[in-house]
């Protein structure tokens, strides 16, 4: 086996070996069972007297909904007026200017939406105010947002009849306190260790052999990389991401990183298997979710090695395969790995330019983020799931002849109309925002914006159209990467993208957290030999063929025009 | 009703369908179904576009844009067909039984006590008739006066006469059946044209139709996925002009007509439709699509024993003569003392006695023979007392029994009373019959102990017969995971061990109505939907807590309001045939939606390189099926998703058979079939039209 090979294997190995038992804990601990981690408790008592909140208050998923509304908004606003007046505010040793409104709309609401789409370069960007104290903080409340709603789903599944799907800001505090923080501090320890800067002083100099000088941005960065790995946030503190040799030094960081931000995702889905219960049923919907994930990782893998065929045809072997984009210490299959992963799990952040990766990569890349449930971002992997398992429990309920029942309660008109709804959402947001722009860069290609809609694609063509194709992707999956050879910073992909990953954020929550509020609340039935049930490998390739059909169907056209189009042009 | 065809397309029954398909096609009705409804204007689009090619080319040929047209106008009428033909059948079948009691001359009693003859359509609720032998019962009603015996096989196919007499449980008469003796006085229940036949007819007609709950939330999933491809045939504008392609409005009307799920929105109400008429067929009238698909769902199952577990009732199966009694002694005894006994299990005393099968003395089964037929003389002659007294059943005596003319004393009873009889008289009681007793009552049997003169001369062994096919029902029913409990006034031994022997989960012994309740009442507090039959007026608060409640038709006027469904045939082990009804209609709207959308993935390999090959000639490689060329491949497409809708339409009103195999194999089979089969299915016929379209072209 070669040693590229045995380090992905490796890294998946120690990814499972973290993930099952985090998995486990995570139930326990909301559900309110003892954990080692109960010595947090004074810190939360504090935070909860502190905010005037009664951690024992019961709330229906109504409640539950609006208070995360509630404090997200506030975040937007707050983080909003940060962005744009950053240049004004203290620690700026670099003088980077305030971020102009469509900019700070898009970046706020990227962060807020566990997005991080950043259309400004960490480096010139973002002053280390702004890096800590909003974009850091918003790293962790997004992710922990992500995790409360789907553990609020896990409660109402888990009773045979609530209305009660728990306390929202206790479901939040426990999150930060007793996951994401302790984790983050062991990762940016780690990262610290091997090279990563964690100082707040502004850009290093030094004089290359060549005798340029060159400027070196540096800051509190290990522990901004650790919680945007750990929450799937992707936003790198510099602009290169992972492909930077100060966020991502060595091999060891590389594993790190990659490591950190899966095991969360994994860990959340077998966490609802033990929070309910029903083990197998946590276990079946990982088997789906990793059998999902090796359909896009092996011909990534593959297309990656394979190298390029335009380069191919001139005569020149590549050895090493695709090697356009990518770090030559990473080299070609651990960068492929990364960006399966990154684009199944939400992240976005890379470790190679995922615009200069082969055509099919990019098809592969896309559908990860379309499907945006093979693990899926933190927490909200699972509600996304949800969504594709309830159209999946009705159709094969009507099936087998009985009407469709998941755990125990009946799946009706209304939760379907919500799952139909979520499931629309995706396809309308993807292909309309896409639609749009297409639109715009034919026929207003002069309209006077920072980056001009004729400029905007770095290749016209197929490959142009899968950068919008791959923008609009990635907005609406909160994900984040980007082809970057598409110039986004200008008003119209700000307003377009922000909206996108706003309601591409919160309806798909929305959705899941009412539908099992609604079923919570229905009366309970006992499963009998006539029921379907939902933790057999049968029903999990029922949902996997749901899933695949689903996504297949709504972006099989935007897909031949894009990638599809441009591979087999490639190839004549 | 049983004489009507079951063909599925009835020649009388198609053309009216096939006019109604037209008439379907205003867009009012067709508003009602959200996917049809978008081919509707689509067509509307196409009609439009083909007068428009007729003067301009930048819409493709005139002889092109007409052929879709036709097409997409043909889908519709498919669709409409499907529905209209359901609705034909239904019709048919409801008013063939209608039939039978249309026109029928009643005899009306007035309150001044004359008789007038009044046409059966203008019977009011309310109004008394007499019915007299030979007379046809005009409509439905309640005997208030007299018996009658009565053939029902108008409506039920059962030759056999059955007995209908005021008071009680048996007292309903339905319209359409025949007085065969006596006369009887009935109380019209129903105003016309609101009886339960007239309901479900209504049921079946378009207009008061209501979609079940089921049926709503797919139609609102079939919606969904409808609007997911408006939108990508929308944006697909864009994204062509962006690919500097034009795409014609054919081509774009032609995708989102093949990609919206047209075969189960063309098939869905004709599903529904076809499900009541196949318990219409089983001769059960619903009264809402609801019941019909509740019944799919049902997990517990309230059975009486008598009728439906056993065969009415008990029998006597065994004759055990007392030490040193000779058996055709016995015989003789068993004989003499059933010979007035004019209950079912005395009448199978004598059957018994008399079958060639038990083994009796030379001669003795021609004696037996000769001592029935003499009773029988004597009965219908004078002077009955004189040769035999009788001595009839009483609660105090719990025996019957006969003094013959030479003064002997037989009598027939319960073990106890007949012990204390022996030995009162100072007859020994042998320890051997205690025994036997107690062996036939440990058995589910009843023990029925015979006395000569107070002397025991054996017990004679009485068994419920269990159905013989019984067993295999429940045991289909334990897989279908519906949980069957017997129902019987028998007490707790005899049930349990009947219920056992039957196969059934559980019972209810020595039941009374309020215990049906309480039961019903405990299986839907824990979840449980629960069905139940039954046919007294004691029965109706059950049947209307039941979620499906079935009456039967011999039942009362309060037990049939009660209950949501009516057994014509009387059948108790219709149940069962009903909840199979219920889950093949779930199954087959789920087969064929999963059937409509595994469709797409061949369409789409038909239609969008047909749509880019001209701008993108590398697309080719995408085009697997080497369609002929663009416009043969949408062609293809369209036809294909046209005559799917008919070549289903067989399937939708039969139904997709279910199979008691467990939910989960279940599953497996009918993805296999329908998910694999529907995706692989378009392949081979969009190829294959292609083929006959480019060599006509």
């Amino acid at each position: 086996m070669n040693t590229e090979l045995s380090g992905i294997l490796v890294s998946f190995t120690i990814t499972l070996l973290i993930a099952i038992p985090l998995g486990k804990y995570l139930a326990k601990m909301f559900a309110g069972e003892k954990v080692w981690t109960d010595f947090m408790k004074p810190i939360e008592s504090g935070i909860y007297k502190l905010s005037g909140i009664n951690p024992n208050q019961p709330m229906n998923w109504k409640q539950f909904l609006k208070g995360m509304i509630t404090l997200n908004s506030l975040w937007l606003i707050y983080g909003f007026f940060m962005l744009m007046y950053q240049d004004k505010l203290p620690l700026n040793p670099d003088g980077n200017p305030g971020m102009s409104a469509d900019l700070a709309f898009n970046s706020i609401v990227s962060f807020v939406a566990n997005t991080n789409l950043q259309h400004y370069s960490g480096e010139t960007g973002a002053t280390y105010l702004i890096q800590h104290f909003v974009l850091m903080f918003l790293q962790f409340t997004s992710a922990a947002t992500g995790i409360a709603c789907a553990v609020a789903v896990f409660k109402a599944l888990h009773d045979k009849t609530t209305t009660d799907v728990g306390n929202f800001w206790v479901y939040l505090v426990r999150a930060i306190t007793r996951l994401l923080l302790p984790l983050s501090v062991v990762i940016a320890l780690i990262l610290a260790f091997n090279g990563t800067p964690a100082s707040y002083a502004g850009k290093d100099q030094f004089i290359s052999m060549q005798g340029d000088t060159v400027n070196v941005s540096r800051g509190p960065a290990a522990q901004f990389i650790a919680i945007k790995h750990l929450g799937t946030n992707g936003g790198g503190w510099f602009g290169a991401n992972s492909a930077h040799p100060l966020e991502n030094p060595n091999y060891i960081t590389n594993i790190t990183e990659i490591v950190s931000q899966m095991i969360i995702p994994i860990a959340m889905v077998l966490a609802f298997g033990y929070f309910i219960r029903r083990k197998k049923l946590g276990w079946v919907i990982f088997g789906v979710m990793t059998l999902g994930m090796f359909m896009l990782m092996i011909p990534t893998i593959s297309s990656e090695l394979g190298g390029n065929p335009a380069i191919a045809k001139m005569g020149i072997s590549q050895t090493t395969g695709a090697m356009e984009g990518k770090e030559v210490r990473i080299g070609p299959m651990a960068t492929a790995y990364w960006s399966t992963l990154t684009t199944i799990v939400s992240t976005g952040s890379v470790n190679g330019m995922h615009d200069s990766t082969m055509p099919l990569t990019g098809l592969w890349q896309m559908l990860g983020m379309m499907i945006n449930s093979f693990y899926g971002g933190c927490g909200v992997g699972v509600l996304n799931y949800l969504i594709y398992l309830i159209i999946a429990v009705f159709i094969s309920g009507l099936m087998v002849g009985r009407t469709p029942e998941f755990l125990g309660h009946k799946v009706e008109a209304r939760e379907v109309k919500i799952a139909a709804l979520v499931t629309l959402l995706s396809p309308f947001l993807i292909l309309a925002g896409t639609a749009l722009s297409s639109y715009v860069f034919t026929n207003h290609g002069a309209a006077d914006w920072a980056v001009k809609p004729s400029a905007w694609l770095n290749n016209p063509g197929y490959h142009g159209f899968s950068e919008m194709l791959y923008e609009n992707t990635s907005s609406n999956a909160n994900n984040g990467s980007g082809f970057e050879g598409l110039g986004d910073n200008n008003i119209f992909w700000n307003v377009s993208t922000g909206l996108i990953i706003l309601l591409g954020r919160f309806l798909p929550i929305v959705g899941p957290v009412a539908i099992a509020g609604l079923l919570g609340q229905k009366k309970f039935i006992p499963e009998s030999a006539g029921t379907l049930k939902t933790d057999t490998i049968t029903f999990g390739m029922m949902t996997l063929a749901v899933i695949l059909v689903l996504n297949a169907l709504s972006y099989f056209p935007a897909l031949v025009l894009g990638p599809i189009a441009e591979h087999f042009s490639m190839l004549k | 009703m049983k004489t009507s065809s079951n063909k599925l397309f009835e020649p009388a029954l198609v053309q009216t369908a096939l006019k109604e398909s037209f008439i379907k096609l205003n867009p009012k009705t067709m508003m009602r179904n959200p996917v049809m409804f978008t081919v509707e204007i689509g067509t509307l689009i196409m009609l439009y576009v083909t007068f428009y090619s007729f003067t301009h080319a930048s819409q493709g040929s005139f002889a092109y844009n007409c052929s879709i047209f036709i097409i997409l106008l043909l889908t519709l009428l498919f669709a409409n067909f499907a529905e209209a033909i359901a609705e034909a059948r239904g019709k048919a079948q409801a008013d063939s039984l209608r039939k039978t009691r249309e026109d029928t001359p009643a005899k009306v009693l007035l309150e001044d006590g004359s008789v007038t003859t009044r046409s059966s359509n203008q019977l009011l609720k309310g109004d008394v008739f007499v019915c007299e032998a030979g007379d046809t019962i005009p409509t439905d009603g309640e005997i208030i006066e007299g018996l009658a015996t009565i053939d029902e096989s108008a409506i039920t196919g059962e030759s056999a006469p059955v007995i209908r007499e005021a008071g009680g449980d048996k007292s309903s008469v339905t319209g359409g059946t025949k007085v065969l003796s006596d006369n009887i006085k009935v109380v019209v229940t129903t105003q016309p044209g609101e009886s339960f036949l007239d309901k479900m007819i209504a049921l079946v007609e378009g207009a008061s139709r209501q979609k079940t709950p089921n049926e709503i939330a797919l139609t609102i999933l079939l919606a969904s996925f409808t609007l997911v491809f408006i939108i990508v045939c929308v944006t697909l504008q864009p994204f062509a002009a962006y690919a500097n392609t034009t795409i014609t409005i054919a081509a774009l009307i032609s995708l989102f007509v093949c990609l919206i799920p047209t075969t189960i929105g063309g098939l869905l109400s004709a599903i529904g439709i076809a499900g009541m008429d196949r318990a219409l067929r089983a001769n059960v009238i619903t009264k809402s699509g609801k019941a019909v698909e509740t019944a799919g769902d049902i997990d517990v199952l309230l059975l009486d024993k008598t009728g439906t577990i056993t065969i009415g009732n008990r029998k006597a199966t065994h004759f055990w003569p007392a030490p040193g009694i000779a058996q055709d002694d016995f015989v003789r005894a068993c004989v003499l003392s059933s010979l007035a006994d004019e209950t079912p299990e005395g009448k199978s005393i004598i059957e018994l006695s008399l079958s060639p099968t038990l083994s009796k003395g030379e001669g003795v089964e021609r004696e037996l023979h000769k001592l029935v037929d003499q009773y029988k003389a004597l009965s219908f002659g004078e002077g009955l007392g004189e040769a035999f007294e009788f001595i009839k059943f009483s609660a105090e005596t719990r025996a019957s029994g006969i003094n013959t003319p030479d003064g002997t004393r037989i009598r027939k009873g319960a073990f106890d009373s007949i012990k204390n009889m022996a030995i009162n008289a100072g007859h020994k009681f042998d320890n051997e019959i205690e025994e036997r007793v107690k062996a036939i009552s440990s058995k589910g049997g009843t023990p029925l102990v015979v006395a000569k003169n107070e002397e025991v001369m054996g017990v004679i062994e009485l068994q419920d017969i269990i159905k013989p096919d019984i067993a295999e029902r429940f045991e289909r029913l334990r897989k279908m995971g519906i949980k069957t409990v017997m129902v019987t006034g028998d007490n707790p031994l005899t049930a349990k061990f009947i219920a056992e022997k039957a196969g059934v989960d559980d019972f209810i012994a020595e039941a009374k109505p309020e215990d049906k309740m309480r039961y019903i009442k405990a299986e839907q507090a824990a979840g449980k939907l629960v069905a139940m039959m039954g046919d007294g007026t004691n029965d109706a608060p059950a049947l209307a807590q039941a979620d499906v409640g079935v009456a039967m038709n011999s039942g009362t006027q309060a037990a049939k309001e009660a209950g949501n469904m009516v057994d014509l045939d009387n059948d108790p082990t219709k149940l069962i045939e009903i909840v199979e009804i219920g889950k093949q209609l779930l199954i087959t709207r789920g087969t064929l939606t999963t059937f409509s959308i595994a469709n797409d993935v061949a369409k789409y390999f038909a239609i969008v390189p047909a749509l880019f090959i001209a701008s993108i000639p590398a697309l080719q490689a995408i085009n697997i099926m080497h369609l002929h060329s663009p416009e043969s491949a949408i062609l293809s497409a369209v036809i294909f998703n046209a005559i799917i809708i008919p070549m289903l339409i067989p399937l939708a009103l039969k139904g997709v058979a279910y199979k008691p195999i467990g939910a989960s194999a279940l599953l497996r089979r009918n993805l296999l079939i329908y998910g694999l089969g529907g995706v692989l299915a378009p392949f081979i016929g969009i190829k294959l039209i292609d083929l006959l379209i480019s060599v006509m072209i």
